[in-house]
């Protein structure tokens, strides 16, 4: 009966989501007043309805109802407590469900922080995200509903695909879609006010703390996909430039490229299509890659359940969400150029150059991603695009945009003279060289990509620092607003991955080997001495378990055990065993066994130097992205005049 | 205005591309595995519970069967049971058992508790004669025809559709070839 009640709520929220799509708007049009508000309430009782249905879902995990196909599928009596949890979306069915109760947290989130808007400012957003959530409802209900039965009940069920009986996939995949789906409030402000043409730089200024926080939860969400992927898959690497990666990270640098944009909107009004297009197109590859998993289009070690069935459906809603607004945009945008004009050398320029290469990077990943498809659809065979071709392009494209960074936050608005920009990159660059030297002479085998990303990282990271001093300087005793060291803060961060990225990639060694208890073998400066396996059993498998002691100049630096598991479905499990340092990671996975008593192994030992810096870099960055969303300028309510009303005044007109 | 519909031009594009990838995702994931056509692997294993008798592949060779991979510790396999025990007892085909690096004792054990629907069961404990096989989880079935060649291969459950869509039309096929 319970799961039913489950199900009967999904309904009710498609209800209240089809009113909130359509009340609200007619309200905004006629100046009704009543009918506006109905968009609040509606968020409200729409939260509430899909948490209901999450937590009963969440319930029968807990209290393993086999009648449900979908627990039956998705865990069995031996699957420890904590992945009961998880396994709510450990698949198709129930991952959509966590999409849905996230996108009704925003939206109930926008329904409470936004009392400061104007009231048909406010009923378009959430009606508009009404219209994102019908859809999705649409879809969980007809094609993916999480609580249909299974008659007669299972004894017991299946298992959770051991790849996410791991903490890292409890909370991976939550901040992954609160990034994805937090996209959605950018796209529903921009079609919210190109719905009631209301193009001003006011809109920007409501919009930016939401695309911060959205950006923020998805660097964390990449961060720990990443993370995960290095020591669950058992290979050693941090990214694979799977679809699937790629999926998440082409929304991650449209957004960043939007977050640039944004900045250069509220400030001087100008690139306001440009924001426009680059909100839509973010929200937009959020839902491509949500396509790109669920439907089976592409092969990929993540795709879980995918069907084709759903691609139909999935494509459709694309169409319809990214079409409609696409449409929307070419019938509504503002027409004439507006904002203030810039110079050659302004702050202006280097930001536009920034996202050029930002949405240039985003196509050549798309490309890749979507090449292999292209291809099949012509029936020119099948390829796959791999890591020489998203590396190396990649790696060309941060060159310029790690040289022309720390130009971005020191030039001026407007105009600037290249002269002082490069007076003031004196001492960056003399880091960038010494960092660069030492490099060579510390690391011979860093090469230049290495010495590269080192004397970048250092370009980087010092201009930073000066660049807060100054601001603090400048502000006798005030310090610099949360934005501003926000922004230097996920910018720092850019250059600690930038260490850890060419380091890792230039210097780290491995060796795949046969080997005997009593084996050793020197790697990096590292003694490994293999000590033998023997036989562990968890709660829902058994295991060979290694043993590795590892010496440093004869002194005993760590103990290491990796297992080998096989789960209570037959499915085998590597389980690395690292330990974690910041300037280097050691790194042991153990392979099968290559004789039949069990005595010699296959096994692959790894010196992962500064791999730490990749994740460290990654959670400045989204540090810098909360910290910017609290700026106290955001706080300001509508009625407070803008730094420059006639400005203002221009653009209301021009937008008109 | 031809600049202004230009983001909707490329997402048609793209979006026509996403269609055709989606109608042609259905035969993507028949990805055929390499042993379909192909000889069975060779293999000399002892018969589970006579460690001493060892059957090699070529004197399986001559009827067609069905090669099930099982192992006491696999969830899946004691869904499967049934429908391999109906099969085995309707005649339509020899069911020749794989146990998958399984442990004896258990072995025999799940036998006797759910029943035994094998004319042989080989013991693969190593599972080295699984990985000639492409086996990497348990259950997976092999259909061989009379000549010892792999036709079908089932990943996961046998189910009666399964049975009925694959295992029948092929062995009733065989039955009319003189």
């Amino acid at each position: 009966m319970i799961p039913e009640l489950g199900q009967v709520a999904l309904i009710g929220a498609l209800l209240i989501a089809l009113i909130m799509g359509t009340l609200p708007l007619i309200g905004a049009s006629s100046g009704n007043q009543r009918l506006m508000k109905i968009g609040q309430t509606g968020a409200i009782a729409q939260f509430l309805l899909i948490l209901t249905s999450f937590v009963i879902l969440t319930w029968a995990f807990i209290v393993q109802d086999f009648s449900v196909e979908y627990v039956a599928r998705n865990s069995n009596y031996q699957l420890p407590m904590q992945y009961r949890f998880s396994a709510v979306w450990g698949s198709h069915e129930g991952s959509l469900l966590l999409w849905e109760l996230i996108l009704c947290m925003w939206t109930f989130a926008v329904a409470l922080f936004s009392k400061n808007l104007p009231d048909d400012f406010r009923a378009r957003t959430l009606a508009v995200l009404g219209w994102v959530s019908a859809g999705f409802l649409l879809f969980v209900i007809f094609t993916s509903n999480p609580f249909g039965r299974l008659i007669p009940q299972a004894a017991d069920g299946l298992d959770l695909n051991p790849l996410l009986q791991d903490p890292g996939l409890i909370i991976h995949p939550p901040m992954l879609y609160m990034g994805y789906v937090g996209f959605s409030v950018s796209f529903a402000f921009a079609v919210a006010a190109l719905l009631g043409q209301q193009v001003t730089r006011d809109w920007v200024r409501w919009s930016r703390p939401w695309t911060h926080v959205a950006w923020a939860f998805l660097t964390l969400g990449i961060a720990l996909g990443s993370w995960w992927a290095y020591y669950e898959l058992g290979w050693g690497g941090w990214w694979f430039w799977d679809p699937v990666e790629n999926a998440s990270f082409m929304p991650w640098i449209v957004g960043t490229a939007l977050i640039h944009s944004q900045a250069v909107t509220e400030k001087r009004g100008t690139f306001r299509n440009w924001t426009l297009i680059l909100a839509i197109t973010t929200f937009s590859l959020c839902l491509l890659g949500t396509f790109l998993v669920r439907s089976g289009v592409l092969t990929s070690v993540h795709a879980f359940a995918s069907d084709p069935t759903r691609g139909v459906f999935i494509l459709t809603y694309l169409a319809v969400v990214v079409g409609g607004s696409l449409l929307l945009f070419a019938i509504r945008a503002p027409a004439m150029v507006q904002g203030s004009n810039f110079a050659g050398v302004s702050r202006e320029t280097l930001l536009l150059i920034n996202n050029l290469l930002l949405v240039v990077m985003a196509a050549m990943v798309l490309t890749g991603t979507l090449y292999p498809l292209l291809l099949d659809a012509l029936d020119a065979g099948k390829i796959s695009v791999g890591p020489p071709y998203f590396g190396t392009l990649f790696a060309l494209l941060l060159v310029p945009i790690a040289v022309l960074l720390p130009l971005g936050f020191y030039s001026r608005w407007q105009e600037d003279s290249l002269g002082r920009l490069l007076r003031e990159l004196l001492v960056p660059g003399i880091a960038a060289l010494i960092g660069g030297l030492a490099t060579a002479f510390l690391l011979p085998k860093a090469g230049s990509w290495g010495i590269a990303g080192v004397a970048g990282a250092f370009w980087i990271m010092t201009s930073c620092l000066r660049y807060y001093r100054q601001r603090v300087s400048a502000g006798r005793g005030r310090r610099p607003s949360r934005g501003e060291t926000g922004m230097i803060l996920a910018h720092f961060g850019v250059g600690l991955f930038l260490i850890g990225a060419s380091l890792t990639n230039a210097v780290s060694s491995e060796k795949h080997l046969r080997m005997v208890a009593g084996d050793s073998f020197e790697l990096a400066g590292y003694n490994f001495v293999f000590e033998g396996t023997r036989g562990v059993r968890g709660p829902n498998y058994v295991a060979d378990e290694g043993e590795f002691i590892v010496y440093k100049a004869g002194k005993r630096v760590t103990s290491l055990y990796p297992q080998k598991r096989r789960y209570a479905n037959g499915q085998v499990m590597t389980e690395a065993a690292l330990d974690p340092g910041l300037t280097r990671d050691l790194y042991v996975g153990l392979g099968e066994a290559l004789n039949d008593q069990g005595t010699a192994w296959a096994v692959r030992l790894y010196h992962k130097p500064f791999i730490r810096f990749i994740w460290i870099g990654a959670l400045l960055m989204m540090a810098g992205g909360f910290l910017a969303a609290t700026d106290r300028r955001y706080r300001r309510s509508v009625t407070a005049r803008s730094e420059n009303p006639v400005a203002d005044a221009n653009l209301a007109e021009a937008t008109a | 205005m031809i600049g202004r519909l230009l983001p909707v031009i490329i997402f048609l594009a793209l979006g026509i591309l996403l269609a055709v990838g989606l109608k042609i995702a259905d035969h993507k994931t028949e990805i055929p595995s390499p042993l379909i056509g192909k000889q069975m692997p060779e293999f000399t294993l002892p018969v589970l519970g006579q460690p001493e008798v060892m059957v090699a592949h070529d004197e399986l060779i001559g009827t067609p069967f069905l090669l099930n991979v099982w192992a006491s510790w696999c969830v899946t396999c004691r869904v499967e049971h049934p429908v391999i025990e109906e099969l085995a007892k309707s005649g339509l085909i020899r069911v020749v058992g794989l146990n998958y690096r399984d442990e004896e004792a258990d072995a025999q054990a799940w036998l006797a508790r759910f029943g035994n629907p094998y004319e042989l069961n080989i013991a693969d404990i190593s599972g080295r004669t699984a990985i000639d096989f492409g086996v990497y989880a348990a259950p997976e079935s092999f259909l061989v025809d009379p000549n010892g060649t792999i036709v079908f291969k089932q990943i996961g459950a046998v189910t009666p559709e399964i049975i009925k869509e694959e295992i029948v039309p092929r062995v009733m096929e065989w039955r009319r070839a003189p």
